[in-house]
């Protein structure tokens, strides 16, 4: 096997400017296979449920659900990183012996622990022997799978999958490393995107929520419809966290008592840390109607960043945090991009699965799609109507962030599934023909526009 | 209120010696007639480093949101929990906002016309703006 060219940036296939038309590959590009590791609240520290072995475990599954020969992927598209930040491994930490046995090394011995290089992964998948070339992007599946999409779309490669995985070590989430430091350094000092000062990494979106709701006139009361059905949608999936070791339903009331974090943000509004690892196949077209599960057509992709030669971060705010008003704005710009790279329309939506870790990012993004008709200031009135899996504008199906865990790619799954109408007790009860999903925040973000259809509406 | 310390660079260190002097200094670019805040090496808008010079301010400012935060990650923030955490527009600088606490005050509101005042660290004794309302 040859060594499949690395690419350490995926910057240069994302579309995130303006004016860029129809997607010219639309309808060409196709999602077939799922492959989910379950979900734990934590690393146990067993080698077969290290973050490595269970990225193993979801590309095989992935893999075997579409129904391909492992040697025709021919593309991988990873992130490097599986924390956010909030769970580095300990400091003099040794790795289990079991661990480092068990795999095939790099030279760095936390790959496999605490990240997640190219070179360990395919060390260690040995019967992906085709890959010729590997993309390396950061943050999120959006990311990994916009990627992926694209690089198929350019016909760089056949069939692509795209992984993401996220580790959670024992012990509180965020407290260890700078947080622990009795001095601050970088753009914390001046509490940057609310980072260091703020001490709560819900601040931003609290902060922008409450004035959301200045704006507005509402009242957070009104989000526990959402909260409520994020968490029974959850309980449908049986990969998530909720579904799989607490599967009890929530009420407006738990919402409401919930103990407050950045108020108005309470620990129902905050997406919980969990460990877990997912991978899709992506492949053309043509190949994706004689494999094992149904073609989920991708009509369009695009997103918001800054993506210049290599580089591909968030958009820049005017001062120390995102005000609202860039929110929206940059959410609306997002949602316009979308739909012009799809040729689809909000009316055209049969569901949406737009990003809510944090929950009150949903009405946001909810706004700027317009899904349902919805304007600016009306996602917390819409969602006190029928907002459930059977209604005739179903919310968040996959039960995203909140209702499954701090994975980033429910979302995806959903979609997928839906388009494929394979998605169980959650499928819809209109006909899922067309839908949404991606994230992550305002300033920074990829979305695609699913569809039974390769030629759309 | 107790915080993490923090350590000045050559970015901000006028920043934060105005701040051990009671003093609240905000960068301006007079080619493009704009206030910087955090702090950068260069104009964002025109690159140039020659007109962007540091102005002290008053600081005077209103709330644009706020949230009271009853939970922390940072060691060095947990003994005065729940504390209040602004986002104030400064009157003096259209389009700069600053981040910081207000201590003390459990009726904060969007809208509240604030001043700043500096408080020490501990780690360090380095004075940090925090905020006041205005009464």
């Amino acid at each position: 096997m040859t060594a499949p060219q690395v690419r350490e940036s995926a910057a240069g296939l994302f579309r995130v400017d303006d004016g860029l038309g129809v997607w010219p590959h639309r309808g060409r590009v196709a999602a077939v296979g799922i492959g989910h590791s379950p979900t734990a609240r934590r690393w146990d520290g067993a080698a077969e449920t290290s973050i490595g072995a269970w990225t193993i475990l979801a590309v095989r599954r992935a893999v075997a659900d579409a129904g391909v020969d492992p040697a025709a992927v021919d593309v991988l598209v990873l992130d490097r990183h599986t924390t956010g930040g909030g769970s580095p491994w300990p400091e003099g930490a040794e790795i289990p012996r079991e661990v480092a046995e068990r795999f095939r090394p790099t030279d760095d011995p936390l790959d496999g622990v605490a990240r997640l290089s190219p070179q360990w992964l395919l060390a260690n998948l040995p019967e992906l022997s085709g890959v010729k070339l590997v993309v390396v992007t950061t943050m999120c599946m959006s990311m990994a799978l916009t990627a992926a999409i694209e690089t198929v779309g350019r016909g760089h490669g056949t069939t692509a999958i795209a992984v993401k995985a996220w580790h959670n070590f024992p012990g509180r989430y965020g407290v260890r490393g700078a947080n622990a430091d009795p001095t601050v350094s970088g753009p914390a000092k001046h509490g940057v995107r609310g980072a260091g000062i703020a001490g709560a990494n819900s601040f931003m979106n609290a902060m922008e929520f409450r004035r959301y709701l200045f704006k507005y006139g509402k009242s957070r009361e009104m989000m526990a419809p959402f909260v409520v059905n994020s968490r029974a949608n959850g309980l449908l999936m049986p990969e998530g966290y909720w579904a799989q070791h607490d599967p009890r339903p929530l009420t407006a009331a738990d919402y409401l008592g919930s103990r407050m974090i950045a108020d108005p943000s309470s620990l129902l509004d905050n997406d919980l840390p969990v460990h877990a690892a997912a991978a899709y196949l992506v492949t053309t077209a043509e190949r994706a109607v004689d494999l094992r599960q149904p073609p989920a057509y991708v009509l369009g992709h695009a997103g918001s960043g800054v993506a210049r030669g290599d580089r591909y971060d968030g958009l820049p705010y005017r001062s120390v945090v995102e005000t609202l008003e860039e929110s929206e704005a940059w959410a609306a710009a997002t949602a316009r991009r979308v739909y012009e790279s799809a040729a689809v329309r909000a009316d055209d939506l049969a569901f949406e699965n737009c990003y809510d870790g944090f929950s009150f990012l949903h009405p946001f993004w909810l706004e700027a799609f317009g899904y349902a008709g919805v304007r600016h200031g009306e996602a917390l009135d819409f969602y006190q109507g029928d907002i459930g899996l059977k209604g005739p504008h179903p919310v968040s199906p996959s039960g995203g962030n909140i209702g499954g865990g701090r994975t980033r790619f429910w979302g995806h799954t959903d979609s997928i599934q839906q388009i494929q109408q394979r998605a169980g007790a959650r499928q819809i009860g209109r006909p899922a023909t067309i839908g949404l999903s991606g994230g992550f925040m305002p300033y920074w973000s990829n979305f695609v526009i699913w569809s039974r259809d390769p030629d759309g509406p | 209120m107790p915080r993490q310390s923090p350590v000045p660079e050559t970015v901000d260190r006028e920043f934060f010696a105005a701040a051990n002097r009671g003093r609240l200094v905000v960068q301006y670019c007079g080619r493009c007639d704009r206030w910087q805040y955090p702090p950068t090496t260069r104009c964002p808008v025109c690159d140039g480093a020659e007109s962007f010079l540091w102005r002290e301010v008053e600081g005077r400012g209103t709330v644009y949101s706020f949230a009271v935060v009853h939970d922390t990650q940072i060691a060095s923030l947990r003994a005065d929990l729940p504390y209040t955490v602004v986002v104030v527009s400064l009157d003096e600088c259209p389009g700069v906002l600053m981040l910081s606490h207000l201590p003390g005050a459990a009726d904060v509101a969007i809208g509240q016309a604030v001043r700043p005042r500096f408080a020490v660290t501990e780690a360090t004794g380095q004075r940090v703006p925090e905020w006041e309302p205005l009464s």
